[in-house]
């Protein structure tokens, strides 16, 4: 056990499992020589040569679409959209392609692929270098769409998605990378795809979240556990396929349920995970259901005041739990 | 004259029984496509796509792959390639018809989309110019592997416009990459002329700015087809890349049944897009040359005539896919690596 950070366990999860696999390759926009923007391919090139370090053209649908024709042709690629913010150009390669390629060849061929993708605000990145797209990928069937929280999570996730023969979207949030830290075991280990995860216990509230948030989450439980106030977290890990199950056990347990993401507010996850309750814990319901959530705004603004305003934090978070507990 | 003719059929790598295998291949694609047409006008096929005019060029260029190692990434009006892949009649029916052992999609997608892996042949999209990055990444794939694939890909004028049929040919190009880009231009996108979609005269000039041979051909012309995409093949074995084919071809009908060309062809333009039928024009060669004789000429059109017709009451009594299976494959089962 050692304590890694998240881009740390990213970048081992990748490199172990390259090792392990020659059909595993990387391509995508400066992860050769230069290691990638945030450093996750860092040492690759030199390992694995160009063959399999691929510094693609600065052309993201072709970079998802060419990953799908080489998984169809016995590979396994992981595609890295620099940051989501570019993600845009893929949506018919992963939502159109990818994700159907099992389901319109009847179960024939299958397209094992992962697509990763820096996500999220609070770097003062702006309209451009700050969204979460999570909300637009986890309508589409056949798609699963990974948002760990922690490096334990991250590396274990990582290395199930490399291993799974569906399309992976893997959204890494970029505010995590270099700030959340945690043990990560030596030796090599997957988590399950599509579970989500306790990470604290309480029974007066639960609340629901995952990426950066889920650390805002823990902070905030921690200031009102001061006040005598007992949160549970569930970090939901995976929101496509979404963890019905442990969402309906907590809440069943607590009968309060919070919501936080910072995607925006209207049809994001939040929503179908209020829906999941609405249908599956509806008795057990003490309070309505509360989303707390990015505002319905294109994205954050570059300003320091903009990007606050938008974010939710340990405070805000901590206010809607005493709100929620009040009522 | 007949000299002539002689040299021209000669041609390295094809029997005489090729030839004639090429030309009942034709015969069949002929009879099969206009069929299809039929059902749909009968509401047995919800949709159909004529390949009438493109038979020498998609069978030609075929009939230069190897059909073992090579890869095939094929677009909607390739019916005749497909048959030269040996896809059967009856298959294209029950795909025509929707009906259940479809073997590319099971009756999910529109004929021949999907995949039919054992013949190596791949319709991943509806979306022009989707497909041909799949193509591109099914070639980087061999070439990281070290085999000796060649991936053939095919595509109309209008896909050319396509951000991704760029971006294809431009990675490509400079991973020089084992793949046979084939455009059989038939000069129309549904209804929008070459002169609205390109301002370019051929689509082949524009291999230049991607780093590789573009090859403009008679796609009327079965042979020259099959020489050019034969020699695509050898330059993309011997590791010198891709190569763009134009294959220059007639639309003899509209570009689907719910299409009605007489709103933007003129009768004339139609009328002399039919003096390029590829079809009379490799049968008068195949009989200058001695090959055929008008009894034989007769006997193919009977025996696919039958073939067709037998298959197509096969189809019509196979039940169409069980409702009970629209939920399923939806995700692979299990870690595959």
């Amino acid at each position: 056990m050692a304590e890694k950070l998240v881009i740390q366990a990213v970048r081992e999860a990748m490199l172990e499992e390259m090792r392990r696999d020659d059909s595993i390759f990387v391509m995508g926009e400066d992860v050769g020589a230069r290691g990638g923007v945030f450093l996750a391919t860092e040492g690759f090139m030199d390992e694995f040569g160009e063959e399999r370090v691929i510094d693609a053209p600065l052309a993201e649908a072709s970079i998802v679409g060419i990953a799908v024709g080489a998984a169809l042709n016995g590979m396994r690629p992981i595609a890295e959209i620099q940051f989501s913010d570019f993600i845009w150009p893929i949506v018919n390669q992963l939502t159109g392609e990818a994700a159907r390629i099992y389901y319109g060849t009847n179960g024939q061929v299958s397209c094992p692929m992962v697509v990763r993708a820096p996500y999220g605000g609070g770097v003062r990145g702006g309209l451009y270098h700050s969204q979460s797209p999570e909300g637009f990928f986890y309508h589409t069937p056949g798609l699963k769409v990974i948002c760990p929280a922690t490096p334990y999570d991250a590396k274990g996730l990582l290395k199930a998605a490399i291993r799974d023969d569906n399309p992976c979207l893997f959204l890494e949030h970029k505010r995590t990378y270099r700030q959340a830290r945690g043990e990560v075991p030596d030796e090599d280990y997957t988590l399950p795809i599509g579970v989500a995860d306790v990470k604290r216990e309480g029974d007066l509230v639960t609340v629901i979240s995952y990426g950066l948030m889920l650390h805002f989450c823990l902070m905030a439980a921690e200031q009102v556990a001061q006040e005598g106030l007992s949160v549970e977290v569930l970090d939901l890990r995976t929101v496509k396929p979404l963890d019905r199950q442990a969402i309906v056990a907590s809440v069943q347990k607590t009968g309060k349920a919070l919501i936080v993401h910072e995607d925006n507010l209207t049809g994001g996850v939040g929503a179908e995970v209020a829906a999941i309750i609405a249908e599956d814990a509806f008795d057990a319901l003490d309070a309505p259901v509360m989303r707390l959530c990015g505002p319905d705004v294109p994205a954050m603004g570059f300003a320091p005041t903009l990007e606050d305003e938008f974010l939710p934090n340990p405070q805000k978070i901590a206010n809607a739990l005493r709100q929620l507990a009040a009522y | 004259m007949s000299t002539k003719v002689k040299s021209r059929l000669q041609t390295p790598g094809l029997t005489d029984a090729d030839l004639l295998e090429m030309y009942r291949q034709m015969v069949v694609s002929r009879f099969l496509s206009e069929r299809w047409i039929m059902l749909n006008r009968q509401g047995k096929a919800a949709i159909g796509i004529a390949s009438e005019g493109h038979e020498a060029a998609s069978i030609g260029a075929v009939w230069a792959m190897d059909p073992v190692q090579d890869i095939f990434y094929l677009y909607y009006r390739d019916l005749p390639g497909q048959l030269a892949l040996g896809v059967t009649v009856h298959e294209a029916l029950l795909g025509f018809m929707a009906k259940q052992g479809e073997p590319f999609s099971g009756g999910r997608q529109f004929p021949f989309h999907g995949a039919y892996p054992s013949k190596r042949i791949y319709n991943t999209s509806n979306v022009v110019g989707a497909n041909v990055t799949h193509a591109v990444g099914a070639a980087l794939a061999a070439s990281i592997r070290n085999e000796p694939t060649v991936v053939l890909c095919s595509f109309g004028d209008g896909g050319t416009s396509e951000g991704e049929w760029h971006e294809s040919l431009n990675f490509a190009g400079i991973h020089r990459l084992p793949v046979i880009f084939l455009c059989e231009n038939n000069k129309f996108a549904i209804s929008v002329p070459q002169r609205k979609q390109m301002a370019v005269e051929s689509v082949a000039i524009r291999a230049e700015g991607y780093g590789f041979p573009g090859v403009s051909v008679d796609g009327s012309d079965v042979l020259a087809m099959y020489r050019a995409t034969r020699e695509a093949h050898e330059r993309a074995t011997s590791g010198g890349g891709p190569t763009l084919l134009e294959a220059r071809v007639e639309r003899l009908k509209p570009h689907t049944t719910d299409d009605d060309d007489r709103r933007y062809r003129t009768p004339e333009e139609i009328e002399a897009a039919f003096k390029r039928d590829p079809l009379p024009l490799f049968r008068d060669e195949l009989m200058e040359r001695g090959l055929l004789t008008a009894e034989m000429v007769e006997q193919y059109d009977d025996d696919a005539k039958r073939e067709v017709n037998e298959a197509t009451d096969a189809a019509e009594a196979t039940p169409f896919p069980d409702p009970s299976t629209l939920l399923d494959h939806l995700f692979a089962t299990g870690e595959g690596s």
